[in-house]
């Protein structure tokens, strides 16, 4: 049985369709990515799925159950960390996960959760004292009260820092390592791609593409490149030397195409013969941000905003 | 179905979170007790002009009507003649009047004649005003003493004080329990008000409502929080003004449902009030418009009945002041009957203000 099961999700707020009608399913012990720039559907999806809206049409089943009707039942089965978590701001992390055994009513070791989220260091420390990281991994630790095989992360790094990320990252591998089946929305590419087993990218609503990174890197990607830092003569040169596939990016890179390694070879070679000034030689493969920018016209910036590229 | 442990929980979580934050806790309980010291002080006697008291001058002759005259010269008290023909001791009574001094009928005849007389003065030792009054008296009648040519040097006039310990209710009694309803009102009003509206912006009733925790347990641990906080403002401010300011106040187990229904209304009225707003902001807005009104016009900082009837109307569509006037009728005039009707029009309100709050309440949207 499939941990998530979504076919032909639709919902609208007014004119705007927020999602429209998207489908996809999550197996069990998997990570999936929903990905996409801010306003992409993928918060109203997630909680559509946690049970937080109602949808307009389409069929649900997360564990099961359909989550509008059955969230009471689901609820005690999940852990979720909504987008920017918040919690009361003069409880500790350590009340925090008594008060959620509490409600839960489940017998909890909150030192061993604490480890488990590396928060020991900030346990008796206030909320609203917390860094932003360490915010949103109490808000992980509270999902993980419940012991709760499914976990919806809505956004999890947003407005981290790097180092705080990363830190993020290496907590959602080891959940996953424990064998917990998790949804995670972001915007950030790479996230997705360091983290999720399959993605889908989403934008104004629906899934544009979807499947295991590689395999879209592979069939939607360019392939294998080499890159060189020089002029739009020198592309030309290189164009017309080698017979190869030659993109110049209007500044200062000029792209190879490399079919078959001897490609690389016939490249440098035609380099060499060029006489002209190239430094900075490089190979490069596609990654999910290069396919986004093809599909979408545009990159997400740090604040998930899009924002157009001509290419 | 309520779960007890759940509500102990939250309550758990709640309250210590409360007694934490300082800004919180001054303003609950500490910002009353100032308000109490304050107004207590302004309007318990002392400052403010000359204090009205009434005179009854039994006296027909030219002396009594001196005596008066001498009295308003003082500057310190304001006579008010009274008419001879009415009992004065109950007309004190009967005005609340803390203050009265009688002149005798025979006091212009048995000071010209040099025979002992005695001017009346009622008072009450636990007002301050009184001291004032004898002392202003005193002066006068050893002034007139003087005036007297005196042979022997014994006093013609002597001072009969008398105790007045009616129920002549004072200010203070009043703002004891105004400011046990101040409390009541404000501090689940203001905390609910900014509570529902903020948790709602930050997504953490979303977070809640994934929890097994539900609305009515949820408004149920606030509920008993601030009874809690209502309790102890009561104790606080009764210790304050008895031990402070001499406010006669009867303590007894009827104003127990005061300080629970109380609180159960408030904190239902700010989470409707904070439900149905769009924002934070206009939900402040929205309940300071509820809050001041009724903080004013409940009998709070003066009695109702001493304002203009129109106001007196409105305030009887103000749910604050069924809990002071509640309040007033136990601890003031110990009257079950009105306090009875109170409880009754308590009830009924914070039963359905209660119910349409957790039906308004969305943990989730659609």
């Amino acid at each position: 049985m499939s941990a998530i099961e979504v076919s032909s999700l639709q919902k609208s707020y007014g004119e705007l369709r927020a999602v429209d009608g998207i489908s996809f399913s999550v197996q069990q012990g998997e990570v999936f990515s929903l990905l996409g720039p801010n306003g992409a559907g993928k918060t109203t999806t997630i909680e559509i799925l946690e049970g937080l809206r109602q949808r307009d049409a389409g069929d649900v089943k997360v564990l099961g159950l359909d989550p509008w009707s059955n969230g009471y039942t689901l609820h005690r089965k999940l852990g979720v960390i909504p987008q920017g978590f918040s919690f009361f701001p003069k409880a500790t992390p350590r009340e925090a996960i008594q008060y959620y055994a509490d409600l839960f009513g489940v017998k909890t070791d909150p030192d061993r959760i604490l480890k488990s989220v590396i928060l020991e260091d900030a346990a008796k420390t206030y909320f609203e004292d917390l860094s932003g990281g360490q915010k949103q991994k109490t808000g992980l630790a509270l999902a993980m009260v419940n012991e709760p095989q499914l976990l919806f992360l809505d956004e999890p790094t947003t407005g981290l820092d790097p180092q705080a990320r990363r830190n993020m990252w290496e907590v959602i591998r080891e959940l996953k390592r424990g064998g917990k089946t998790i949804l995670l929305t972001t915007h950030y590419l790479e996230e997705a791609q360091v983290l999720a087993d399959r993605v889908a990218i989403m934008n104004h609503g629906k899934i544009i593409i979807s499947g295991k990174p590689e395999d879209i890197i592979m069939q939607h990607g360019s392939g294998e490149r080499m890159e060189v830092r020089g002029d739009g003569k020198l592309a030309e040169f290189l164009k017309r030397d080698t017979g190869l596939e030659v993109n110049f990016d209007g500044n200062s890179t000029i792209s190879i195409k490399i079919r078959e390694k001897h490609d690389a070879l016939v490249a440098v070679e035609s380099l060499d013969r060029s006489g002209m000034n190239w430094d900075d030689l490089r190979t490069r493969r596609d990654t999910l941000e290069d396919i986004f920018i093809r599909m979408v016209g545009g990159v997400i910036e740090e604040a998930g905003e899009i924002k157009e590229v001509k290419h | 179905m309520v779960s007890f442990a759940r509500i102990v929980s939250d309550l758990k979580l709640f309250g210590r979170g409360y007694l934490r934050n300082k800004i919180g806790l001054f303003f609950s309980l500490v910002f009353p007790i100032i308000l109490i010291l304050l107004f207590g002080s302004i309007f318990s006697g002392g400052g403010g002009g000359p204090i009205p008291v009434y005179v009854q001058n039994r006296d027909s002759g030219q002396l009594g009507a001196q005596f008066v005259g001498v009295l308003n010269k003082t500057g310190t008290i304001n006579p008010t003649l009274v008419d001879n023909s009415v009992d004065f001791k109950q007309y004190l009574l009967d005005h609340s009047s803390s203050e009265g001094i009688q002149i005798p009928g025979n006091f212009n005849s048995s000071y010209a004649q040099g025979k002992p007389v005695s001017v009346t003065v009622y008072s009450n030792p636990a007002d301050t005003s009184s001291g004032i009054v004898l002392s202003v008296v005193n002066g006068v009648v050893n002034g007139f003493n003087y005036r007297q040519a005196c042979a022997t040097c014994t006093p013609v006039i002597n001072m009969n004080q008398l105790t007045i310990t009616s129920q002549s209710a004072k200010y203070i009694d009043f703002l004891v329990p105004g400011l046990i309803g101040f409390t009541v009102l404000t501090s689940p009003m203001f905390s609910l008000v900014n509570i529902s509206s903020e948790y709602k912006k930050s997504k953490f009733f979303k977070q809640l409502s994934l929890t097994p925790l539900t609305k009515t347990e949820w408004l149920t641990s606030k509920f008993i929080w601030y009874t809690f906080l209502s309790l102890l403002s009561f104790l606080l401010m009764t210790v304050v003004g008895t031990y402070l300011f001499g406010a006669h106040v009867t303590l007894s187990v009827l104003i127990l449902p005061f300080l629970v229904l109380g609180p159960l209304f408030f904190v239902s009225l700010g989470m409707l009030v904070g439900t149905v707003s769009k924002s934070v902001e206009s939900a402040a807005v929205v309940g300071n418009l509820v809050t001041f009104p009724m903080m004013f016009l409940s009998g709070t900082f003066f009695p109702v009945n001493t304002m203009p009837q129109y106001l007196q109307t409105v305030a009887h569509v103000l749910p604050l002041f069924y809990v002071i006037d509640g309040l007033n009728q136990v601890m003031i005039y110990n009257n079950i009957g009105p306090m009875l009707n109170d409880v009754l029009v308590l009830l009924v309100g914070a039963v359905i203000v209660f119910a349409s709050a957790v039906s308004l309440f969305k943990w989730r949207e659609d």
